[in-house]
């Protein structure tokens, strides 16, 4: 009886601070950019938990997701990494790994973040436990596009080197670089879903330069070649992202710079499939995690349109305007539901992917990127 | 009020020009260079694809250049022409707001 009571104290205390066990399978972070803040956010419940403030200048954030599911690395413009604990909704820990930042990458196995740079352009390597630096690739160049591939290795492009690089970083502190030729001004990258073609997008040509990660010995090829046909393309007035791009039934779904077009590739041929006309210049072209449908934005002054193209018809099924500044969208883990971030409404819209029924509003201050944990299990996410 | 409070910030930092943006447009240009143009020069304007757009980085820059650059765009660059979206006179606006250090967006 003595001994059972010296411990409720103990007892008492824990039953205080202990919050209810729950998984991160259903979580996810919205960017509430202007703030510097981010939004802890829950797809099943469709709300918000909690709100992280202190993450800095988050002008084209992005995140990649421990894989467990349980930290946010956040990448911020001002070069500002930091890792975001989801279930205890506060910092765990903060770096500034440069001056410029755009993005950033989890190795295969989830032991190493890896930052892209502008200024100083490279990338840097990191511990995911300890945000300790454990090596840097400098480029003498802006990076973009930067990709996981599996083996430890990481895949990007030099916007002003026009070349992709591959750098091995099975010894994380002695990376090994191969240079391929790209094109000019490349301008994002991403992998295939089997983590096997690079490609990146070409803002200074028409056309698409691809990397088979299986053979890189074969070197890199153009695909999508004068896709323009030497026609005057439009004022360009944001640069359309490739990462979580879209793959469905065989065929890849691409943005066309300065077009209002998404542009089909054949992924067993890698020649043109086809076109799809669309209500402005495409920013995301994002496929339901079923490939059934591809959802797209576009660029100023056409942000507020998201049209649908169903896969098998190839047609548009559905028109919406979801809200002002449609800036990124993200999928639930199965894609039954669709989250739109609607930067000058200052809220996030929930849609049901089939009825196309809006089920719900969230409000958030100039929301930009969407990123749930289920990314955490995808190569290139 | 919000407009007027920013009117009268801007008032008081520099001159006015005869052909500047009502208020109201004012306020929409803010939210245009923070947010749109921030897309690459970013929202603080200290750069990303784009240049930084800073007072500092300006500093040396020519007034009639630049306006040049936001009307006209830079061929070979990812800078597009913004004149179907800006008047002239909208866009020597931003470009004097840009060299005396840009206003931050009310809400």
């Amino acid at each position: 009886m003595k001994r059972w009571l010296s411990l409720l104290p103990v007892l008492l205390l824990t039953a205080c601070t202990q919050m209810p066990l729950r998984g991160t399978g259903d979580l996810g972070v919205v960017i509430e950019r202007a703030t510097g803040r981010v939004a802890i956010v829950d797809t099943t419940a469709k709300s918000i938990l909690a709100r992280v403030e202190g993450l800095g200048d988050l002008s084209h954030a992005s995140v990649v997701f421990s894989r467990d599911g349980r930290y946010a690395f956040v990448f911020g413009r001002d070069g500002g990494l930091t890792k975001v604990d989801l279930l205890l909704a506060r910092i765990d820990k903060r770096v500034m790994q440069a001056g410029n930042s755009i993005g950033g990458a989890i190795s295969q196995d989830g032991r190493l973040v890896v930052a892209q740079n502008y200024e100083p352009g490279g990338i840097k390597v990191f511990d995911a436990v300890t945000l300790e630096l454990l090596s840097e690739v400098p480029t003498q160049s802006k990076v973009v596009g930067l990709a996981d591939l599996p083996g430890q290795r990481f895949a990007y492009a030099l916007f002003d080197k026009g070349e992709i690089w591959i750098s091995d970083l099975s010894d994380p502190r002695v990376p090994k670089t191969q240079k391929f030729p790209a094109g000019m001004q490349p301008y994002d990258g991403l992998v295939t879903p089997n983590g096997r073609h690079y490609m990146a997008g070409l803002f200074g040509e028409d056309g698409i330069a691809l990397l088979d990660t299986w053979r890189p010995e074969l070197g890199t090829s153009k695909i999508l070649e004068h896709y323009g046909k030497g026609q005057e393309k439009l004022p360009v007035f944001k640069m359309p992202h490739l990462r979580g791009w879209a793959v469905a039934g065989g065929k890849a779904y691409l943005p066309a710079i300065g077009r209002h077009e998404v542009l089909l590739v054949d992924t067993a041929t890698w020649k043109e499939a086809g076109r799809v006309q669309v209500k402005g210049q495409p920013v995301f072209v994002m496929a339901r995690p079923d490939g059934r449908q591809v959802w797209v934005n576009f660029a100023f002054p056409d942000n507020g349109w998201v049209q649908v193209i169903d896969t098998l018809s190839g047609q548009i099924v559905q028109t919406l305007q979801p809200g002002k500044a449609i800036l990124h969208m993200e999928f639930s883990p199965r894609g039954e539901h669709v989250w739109l971030s609607a930067r000058d409404d200052h809220m996030v819209s929930i849609y049901d992917t089939q009825t196309f029924k809006r089920l719900a509003t969230l409000p958030a201050d100039s929301p930009s990127g969407i990123f749930f944990t289920s990314r955490a299990a995808r190569t290139g996410f | 009020m919000i407009n007027k409070y920013l009117a009268i910030a801007l008032l008081l930092a520099g001159p006015v020009h005869a052909s500047d943006p009502g208020a109201a447009r004012q306020s929409e240009l803010v939210r245009l260079v923070r947010q749109d143009c921030g897309s690459c020069h970013g929202m603080q304007l200290t750069g990303g694809l784009g240049l930084p757009l800073t007072a500092e980085a300006l500093r040396d820059k020519p007034f009639d250049g630049l306006v040049a650059t936001v009307v006209y765009g830079r061929p070979g660059t990812a800078m597009p022409p913004w004149k179907t979206i800006l008047s002239e006179p909208e866009a020597e606006w931003i470009v004097r707001q840009l060299m005396q250090g840009f206003p931050t967006e009310v809400r």
